[in-house]
């Protein structure tokens, strides 16, 4: 593993993933990384067997399952979580059916064995870029939970800043799959998060730790998978539980 | 004013809403039916009607936040709206300041302090979380925060539902001296009568179509309020205006 290029790109994806997460905590949709993650697994499956950018293969499958979900959720006004759990088990079978052996592990836990400078680059501009949109839609899609009515009336086209917030979800588990896999993409959104609403009294503190506390899980992952030689995937995983344990002792303790 | 000054005076009110045979519909089955009626700029009108009788309805569809047959047109775009205490998540949302829940408005912070003021809510409650407010300050809290950037219309929702009465009286009060200070149009949901003699203009009844339009002191007659509640209703007009 090249240590620096993991640690800077983990730590943008894990603090773009948090910052997020936080929004989809709020919104209860929180797993919904999970069943999106596992539906990315076919296209990191055909990436991994021809040889192109696992994000680009992950991203294509997952627009293609967000774009249905959205247009089922506008039409049934079923919940989305509910809709999600609908498509994403396709994802997974279909990937076990082609998907060969020894690639099944790069897929399901993460791969950051072989980073390129440009992949870097890529990712700290698709951070950024996430980061920004999702400021910039944060408080209104907090107060469409509040009140869609309310949110309606005050100016907020719904239907769109749904569909933004869905293409950011898509971006940010696109990014994920590289380091954590598309099996334990949920935990890189929700324990930041949930962390995060521990230790924070404001909306502010709460979106911020979410940024701060991803990006800190992912670079004591990084760290720990080079000194024991474990997987990334699963030290940042790992990582994230420990800092949130901490949070539990902290909340304790106020 | 001479009586000449006064016919002009009268004449000049600008119309804020015109509804012309509303019809709203869901799965097939009427809420709504033909209802036609209008709304001067500072008037106060009381929508009274028993459960079901399409009141949220009316008031969503006016919003155009669901689909209807018919016009509804609005003179103003600068409207605020109060939906129902139970459709507020109040649960369940992330730590987030009552400062931070009027951010949302970009008003300043002298604009808050004024209405927190005016509404009678301590400044430190500012600080306090969304979800820690009282039933009683939280309907302080969501008046100010309907009214922060002065609109020119109110559509309020059953504003003292789950308050005791010395609260409602509150509420209504503060409602009446915002309305005569801003000359507020406002359109208020509501089953308490006692509200339509004290504080409104007009009353709009219905029940699914309109049953009665006016002024209350002339059209809520003890049969037309059996013809809305059904029978076994009694209610007595206060004279105490």
């Amino acid at each position: 593993m090249d240590f620096l290029p993991a640690l800077i790109m983990s730590a943008f994806i894990g603090g773009v993933a948090g910052y997020l997460g936080s929004l989809m905590l709020s919104k209860r949709m929180a797993l919904v990384g999970g069943p999106l993650g596992h539906l990315s697994l076919p296209g990191i499956a055909l990436a991994l067997i021809y040889g192109f950018d696992v994000s680009l293969g992950a991203f294509l499958f997952i627009v293609v399952g967000i774009i249905f979900i959205w247009l089922v959720e506008v039409r049934t006004k079923l919940p989305m979580e509910a809709i999600t759990a609908l498509v994403f088990a396709s994802g997974v079978a279909t990937s076990f059916v082609f998907l060969p052996e020894d690639k099944t592990v790069p897929a399901l836990i993460g791969d950051i064995s072989q980073i390129t400078p440009d992949i870097v680059v890529m990712v700290i501009v698709l951070s950024s870029a996430i980061f920004f949109v999702t400021k910039r839609i944060y408080s209104k899609m907090i107060l469409v939970s509040i009140s869609e009515d309310l949110a309606r009336v005050e100016g907020i086209d719904t239907k769109k800043f749904n569909f933004i917030y869905l293409a950011c979800i898509a971006l940010v588990i696109s990014l994920g799959v590289r380091i954590v896999g598309g099996l334990m993409t949920a935990a890189i959104v929700a324990i930041p998060a949930c962390t995060s609403k521990n230790l924070s009294k404001t909306l502010t503190q709460y979106a911020y730790g979410g940024l701060v506390l991803g990006s800190l899980g992912c670079i004591l992952g990084i760290a720990a998978a080079e000194v024991t030689g474990v997987s990334a995937g699963s030290a940042i995983i790992m990582a994230n539980t420990a800092i949130f344990l901490v949070s539990l002792v902290l909340k304790r303790a106020t | 004013m001479s009586r000449c000054e006064g016919v002009w005076a009268l004449r000049m009110v600008k119309t804020m809403l015109k509804v012309d045979n509303l019809n709203v519909a869901f799965n097939g089955f009427d809420v709504i039916t033909d209802l036609s009626f209008e709304v001067k700029e500072g008037e106060v009108l009381v929508i009274l009607g028993p459960n079901g009788a399409g009141k949220t309805t009316l008031l969503r569809a006016l919003l155009g936040l669901i689909p209807y047959r018919g016009n509804v047109v609005w003179a103003t775009e600068d409207i605020s709206y109060l939906p129902p205490q139970e459709l507020w998540e109040r649960r369940g949302l992330p730590p987030l300041s009552i400062e931070e829940f009027f951010r949302f408005k970009a008003v300043s912070m002298e604009r808050i302090l004024n209405i927190f003021q005016r509404v009678g809510l301590d400044p430190s409650l500012l600080k306090r979380g969304y979800g820690a407010l009282s039933t009683g300050q939280f309907q302080r809290m969501i008046i100010g925060w309907a009214l922060v950037d002065d609109p020119s219309v109110l559509l309020f929702d059953e504003p003292t539902s789950g308050i005791d009465i010395g609260g409602q009286e509150t509420i209504y009060s503060l409602l009446h001296s915002f309305w005569k200070e801003r000359n507020l149009t406002i359109l208020l949901v509501t089953h308490d009568l006692n509200v339509v003699w004290e504080h409104a203009e007009t009353v709009l009844c219905m029940n699914r179509e309109k049953l009665c339009y006016g002024n209350p002191h002339k059209v809520l007659t003890p049969e037309e309020l059996e013809k809305i509640y059904g029978a076994g209703i009694k209610h007595y007009e206060h004279t105490h205006r």
